[in-house]
């Protein structure tokens, strides 16, 4: 697996950027988890530092749009002493013809440490990675319908918050699978954790055709979808990404797959529902339930700062021998 | 507990006690301090419980050795702001775990003092700190490390030559 995404570690086998959660060990995640759950608690100090990145420069490089994400890496980064810099696509240099290798290298010029992308382009961000100097770590914000890695390992480390033991667990992915790259980062993510089962539901046309080689499997309704279900993801339906009729309608969408009070009694009495936003209310899932006492979606943004800390942590941190003890 | 490691608990303590410090509160250093902190916190008694620190994430060589996979939690009882610290470690060799509790203390807050009181002061310091309670002194070279270990809540040292960096 790991000769797939060679640029990801270094000739040690040490992680060096974070692309894809595909290739990736259950100790490197667990390792994640561990380390992003000391962190938790950094934000309730009076002085929300930690000095593991003083001195470096931290470019958010965001060729699409988003809020929660691009603010969770920028203040993760701060909190590791990061210096951070937020480039807006629509300002910058690539509306005039500039490539985004060639705006990379001119910010790397400047002497920056670590990039974390977003773009509309799959393995965006592991073209950038093969193309900088080795001191310089990239960080896929997601790219195009491949991935999003660290909204995958929060969402597991919101799980593992609620939920101990992840070989026990029945988890529902629902909605538009097809262009989420969340989906498929959580999928990866879920079975390199070993959990029990993983369903996906929705609308056939909003499922990839070779779902079931991911080790899933698909249901095309919510009743027997989510039985016995321990967690349910809920995905938000991508108007941008629609490129034709894959839906008959908003209405009957939310009536067949969106979650409600009573879809939600499918599923078992103590289960889950996570959603990573922004939320359609009344698409996919109704108010009562993003804001009644299952939901963790508001948890999951605040995890996503301790995670990302801990993600960028891993990845600046060397690994010669300690002299201390 | 091996006589010598006991007789610098001993030292230590008294050494605490006669400081007559006000309404003191005890931390150790994870992994050693807190057991030596222990130690003390059982022997003299403090008015609230033993708070803990791990240094891991304030550690000055963290671009070159990484993050310690198996980060404890620190975990401090009550407030620190105003308070008399007395920060406990096993063993002060270059004094950087010192300069790194002190940097995480005050990412905590304000206290009114800090007092350093460590099992083992040995040789070997790269930065300007030394202790104000100390159980026990050893002349060290630099490819000799002091080393605490616990058996059966009894603690010892052992002395070990390491391979030079």
């Amino acid at each position: 697996m790991r000769a797939d995404f060679p640029v990801q570690f270094d000739q040690n086998g040490k992680l060096r950027h974070f692309l894809t959660i595909q290739g990736l060990s259950e100790d490197t995640l667990t390792g994640i988890l561990d380390i992003a759950h000391s962190f938790i608690d950094f934000g309730k100090r009076e002085i929300k530092k930690i000095p593991l990145m003083r001195g470096k420069t931290m470019v958010n490089l965001f060729f699409e749009p988003s809020t929660r994400t691009r603010t969770t890496f920028e203040i993760a980064a701060k909190r590791l002493s990061a210096d951070v810099v937020n480039m807006n696509a629509t300002r910058m240099s690539t509306t005039k013809g500039e490539t985004i290798l060639d705006t990379v290298k001119t910010i790397e010029a400047m002497h920056t440490d670590m990039f974390v992308v977003r773009d509309r382009a799959s393995g965006a961000a592991q073209l950038i990675a093969s193309h900088l100097p080795d001191h310089v770590r990239v960080i896929n914000a997601g790219d195009g319908r491949h991935e999003h890695p660290t909204q995958a390992m929060l969402d597991v480390f919101t799980i593992r918050q609620h939920k101990q033991d992840f070989s026990k667990l029945r988890i529902a992915i629902v909605g538009d699978i097809l262009h989420s790259r969340v989906a498929r980062s959580q999928i990866h993510a879920l079975n390199i954790l070993g959990v029990r089962e993983i369903r996906v539901i929705g609308p056939r046309t909003l499922i990839p055709t070779d779902i079931e080689t991911m080790g899933v499997g698909y249901v095309n309704n919510m009743r027997d979808g989510l039985e016995d279900i321990d967690v349910i993801i809920m995905l938000r339906i991508q108007r941008e990404r629609m490129d034709g009729q894959l839906i008959p309608s908003e209405q009957e969408y939310f009536a067949r797959y969106g979650l409600t009070e009573r879809t939600l009694d499918f599923a078992k009495p103590d289960a889950m529902v996570m959603h990573p936003g922004p939320i359609n209310r009344g698409l996919e899932i109704s108010s009562s339930v993003a804001d009644g006492n299952r939901s963790v979606i508001l948890d999951q943004v605040t995890n996503g700062i301790a995670v990302r800390m801990s993600i960028m942590a891993h990845l600046m941190g060397g690994q010669e021998k300690s002299k201390w003890t | 507990m091996d006589n010598t490691a006991s007789n610098a608990i001993d030292n230590l303590a008294q050494q605490v006690v006669s400081s007559s410090i006000d309404d003191p509160l005890l931390i150790g250093i994870h992994t050693g301090g807190v057991w030596v902190a222990d130690i003390l916190h059982r022997k003299i008694g403090f008015n609230e419980e033993l708070g803990t620190l791990d240094i891991s994430f304030y550690r000055d060589d963290f671009s070159k050795v990484g993050l310690n996979p198996q980060v404890k939690a620190s975990s401090l009882p009550v407030g620190i702001e105003d308070r008399n610290i007395i920060l406990i470690d096993d063993v002060l060799y270059t004094g950087r775990t010192i300069r790194a509790a002190l940097n995480e203390i005050f990412s905590y807050g304000r206290p009114a003092s800090v007092k350093l009181g460590v099992l083992i002061k040995r040789t070997g310091r790269e930065l300007p700190i030394q202790p104000d309670f100390t159980g026990m002194e050893l002349d060290l070279d630099n490819h000799q490390q002091a080393k605490l270990y616990r058996d059966n809540g009894k603690l010892g040292f052992s002395i070990d030559e390491t391979s030079s960096i």
